[in-house]
Parts: C-alpha cells; sequence; structure tokens
C-alpha cells in the first residue's frame, strides 16, 4: 500500500465524518460548494486559452532549447549544470513539458546521477510560476500586479541555486 | 508585465520559427491551443466543483475553522495584514497544505478561492494587496512532503530508492520559501517607500 493513495481518502473521511457528527445537510452543502466551482472554472478558462496559446508557441518554436546552447560557454565557467537549464527556463511556464524534459533527463543520465538528483530536487520544489500567477490574479481581475512578477521569478531562481547546493551537499 | 510576457512568447516565438523554419508547427500549434485549453478545463472542471464542494462541507460543519484557529499563529506571522478571525486563514492553510501533500491539483480550488477571500480584504481592487504577493510567493516555491509525480517518475526510470530525494527536495523548498518571503518583504518595503516620494 502506497502511503500517499491514503491520503486523499483519509482527508475526505475525517470532513464528512465531523460533519455527519455536526449535523450538516451534507448533499445540499457540498453541491452549493461545487456550483462555485463551475463559475471559477469558467472564469479562468480565457487566461488558460491565453496562456497555453503563448507558451505552446514559444515551445515549438525551439527558442527556449536554441536558448540555453546559448548560454552553455558562459554557464560553464560558473560551474553550473548546463544539462538542467532547459528544464530550469521551463518549470516557471509550463509544467508539462518541464515533467518531459525532466522524465529525459532521468532518462539519459540515470536516476542516481548527480544530474538526475538535480532534475528530480528541481522538479519537486518549484511551481509553474507564470501560470499561476495570471490564473491567480486573473481570477479575480486584478489588473495591476506590481512586484509579484519580479519576486515569483526571483523566487524560482532562489529555489534552483538552493537546490544545486543542497543536492551537492546531501546526496553527491 | 505579463503583458509584456505574453506578447514576447507570441512575438519571438513566431519569428523564431519563420527563421528556423519551424513555423508549420506554431502553425498547427495555434490552433491546438484552442482545443487543449479546452481539454484542460474539462479535466480541471470536476476537480474544482469537488473539492470546493468538499471544502463548504468542511466549512459548514466548522472542521475549517478549528484548522484556521490552530494554523492562525503561524499564518499571521507571515499574513500580518489579515485579521485573525477572517476565512483567508483556514483558506491559505489548506492550500499550503494541499501542497505539502503534493496534491497539486486540489491545492488550485483553495488557491482560487484564498485569491478571492483576499480580494474582499484589499482596498484597491484593481491592484495586487501585499498578502497577495506573499501568497503567491509561497505557493511558487510549493513546500511538498511527498512529491508524488516525481516520485513516480524516478521509479518509472529505475530508481532502485526513489525516494531519496525527499530530504533534499523539502531542505531545498523549505529554504527557498525563508528566502523568497525576506526578498517579498524587501520588495514591499521597497515599493512603499517609492509611493512615498511620488
Amino acid at each position: 500500500m502506497n502511503i500517499s493513495n491514503i491520503i486523499l481518502p483519509i482527508i475526505i473521511l475525517i470532513i464528512i465524518s465531523y460533519a455527519i457528527y455536526k449535523k450538516v445537510d451534507l448533499l445540499n452543502t457540498f453541491i452549493e460548494g461545487a456550483k462555485e466551482g463551475i463559475e471559477m472554472t469558467i472564469q479562468i478558462f480565457p487566461t488558460i486559452l491565453a496562456m497555453l496559446l503563448a507558451i505552446n508557441i514559444l515551445l515549438k518554436s525551439n527558442f527556449i532549447l536554441d536558448f540555453t546552447s546559448i548560454l552553455k560557454p558562459i554557464l560553464d565557467v560558473l560551474h553550473f549544470p548546463c544539462e538542467i537549464l532547459p528544464l530550469a527556463m521551463l518549470k516557471p511556464i509550463s509544467g508539462s513539458s518541464s515533467l518531459i524534459v525532466m522524465n529525459e533527463l532521468l532518462k539519459t543520465y540515470g536516476t542516481n546521477s548527480y544530474i538526475g538528483y538535480l532534475a528530480s530536487v528541481i522538479q519537486g520544489s518549484t511551481d509553474t510560476t507564470i501560470y499561476i500567477l495570471s490564473i491567480y490574479f486573473s481570477s479575480i481581475g486584478i489588473k495591476k500586479i506590481k512586484y509579484a512578477l519580479k519576486v515569483g521569478l526571483i523566487a524560482d531562481l532562489i529555489a534552483l541555486i538552493s537546490a544545486i547546493v543542497i543536492v551537492n551537499l546531501l546526496l553527491i | 508585465m505579463v503583458n509584456y510576457i505574453w506578447a514576447f512568447f507570441v512575438i519571438v516565438g513566431i519569428l523564431y520559427s519563420l527563421l528556423n523554419g519551424k513555423i508549420d508547427l506554431v502553425n498547427s500549434e495555434i490552433i491546438n491551443s484552442a482545443s487543449s485549453s479546452i481539454e484542460m478545463i474539462l479535466s480541471m472542471l470536476p476537480i474544482m466543483c469537488l473539492w470546493l464542494g468538499i471544502m463548504n462541507i468542511a466549512k459548514e460543519s466548522g472542521l475549517l475553522n478549528i484548522f484556521s484557529k490552530k494554523m492562525s499563529p503561524l499564518i499571521s506571522l507571515i499574513f500580518k495584514e489579515i485579521p485573525k478571525d477572517h476565512e483567508a486563514i483556514g483558506l491559505i492553510s489548506s492550500n499550503i497544505l494541499m501542497n505539502m501533500l503534493g496534491l497539486g491539483n486540489a491545492a488550485t480550488p483553495f488557491g482560487l478561492k484564498t485569491m478571492k477571500s483576499l480580494q474582499e480584504l484589499n482596498s484597491n481592487k484593481d491592484s495586487a494587496s501585499r498578502s497577495m504577493i506573499t501568497f503567491l510567493v509561497i505557493n511558487t516555491c510549493c513546500i511538498t512532503i511527498i512529491p508524488t509525480t516525481v516520485i513516480s517518475f524516478r521509479l518509472l526510470n529505475g530508481a532502485n530508492n526513489p525516494t531519496d530525494i525527499v530530504l533534499a527536495s523539502i531542505l531545498t523548498s523549505v529554504i527557498a520559501t525563508i528566502l523568497s518571503l525576506i526578498i517579498d518583504r524587501l520588495f514591499f518595503y521597497l515599493e512603499r517607500r517609492k509611493d512615498e516620494y511620488i
């Protein structure tokens, strides 16, 4: 039995049991909440379409991969592992394509190699910043996001550097 | 600024594909994007409804409130401007909890609901509030205790001990989150000072 497969059912079990104990009108309460889900999903649809369009155009043009190979000589000097650069650049914009890149890295270098560890840690400890940012803000009609993007991208960079340092310290 | 990024993606993507001959791929992708966004919405809709339904039950029964009270000292430390008994605290905690457990899909509904609730507290409805940006920063670093997707991909690629990255992954996200929160504060004070001069 996989521990992560138990978590979700247990959470639901606790919530429902407590609600029964408190005599909540279960079904109607659930439906009321679920209705809000329809509204919210429809509200973010245009944003998802817009983001997917732009992200996919950029991905298919191969720009990111070519760009990282240009940066390679500079990063070699800094002892930065270039192999993970495509992953690091894709992660803030697209979760599914960064997952594909991580899979490729694991396949090519092996799961217990330096690159394999690094790719796994980066994938596991960062999220799709630009995507989350646009969906979250557009869902409530925020037009001025102030310094949000700057901080979000700096956070990604910090996570990348921390991942490199920690993998070097702990796993190698 | 998101406007510029969006334009940058589209313009650079199209111009670059014109140069390297990948324009056919890009052309078909423009049409595909429309249908893949519908697929995405369709797979998202039931998850949103499911979790917002379950959460409504937790809210009505008072469980969310109990959870909020337990988490409130910690959350209030980071989000000083949210009133202690506000619904947002419970929602932020739920979102972080879901992220911690590696249930990214379930985290999104709570995230969106949190933004809605933070908007109620926002004095200027057009622009992002400090707590919204802080919430976003926490979300992008996503402290994960069990990175389920990564573990399954490692297993798939023949790792004999696929969970060996867990400790490194937790440490990385904790350190990154703390540093990012400091940067977030820094930007907030810099921005406020700028406003005062103008």
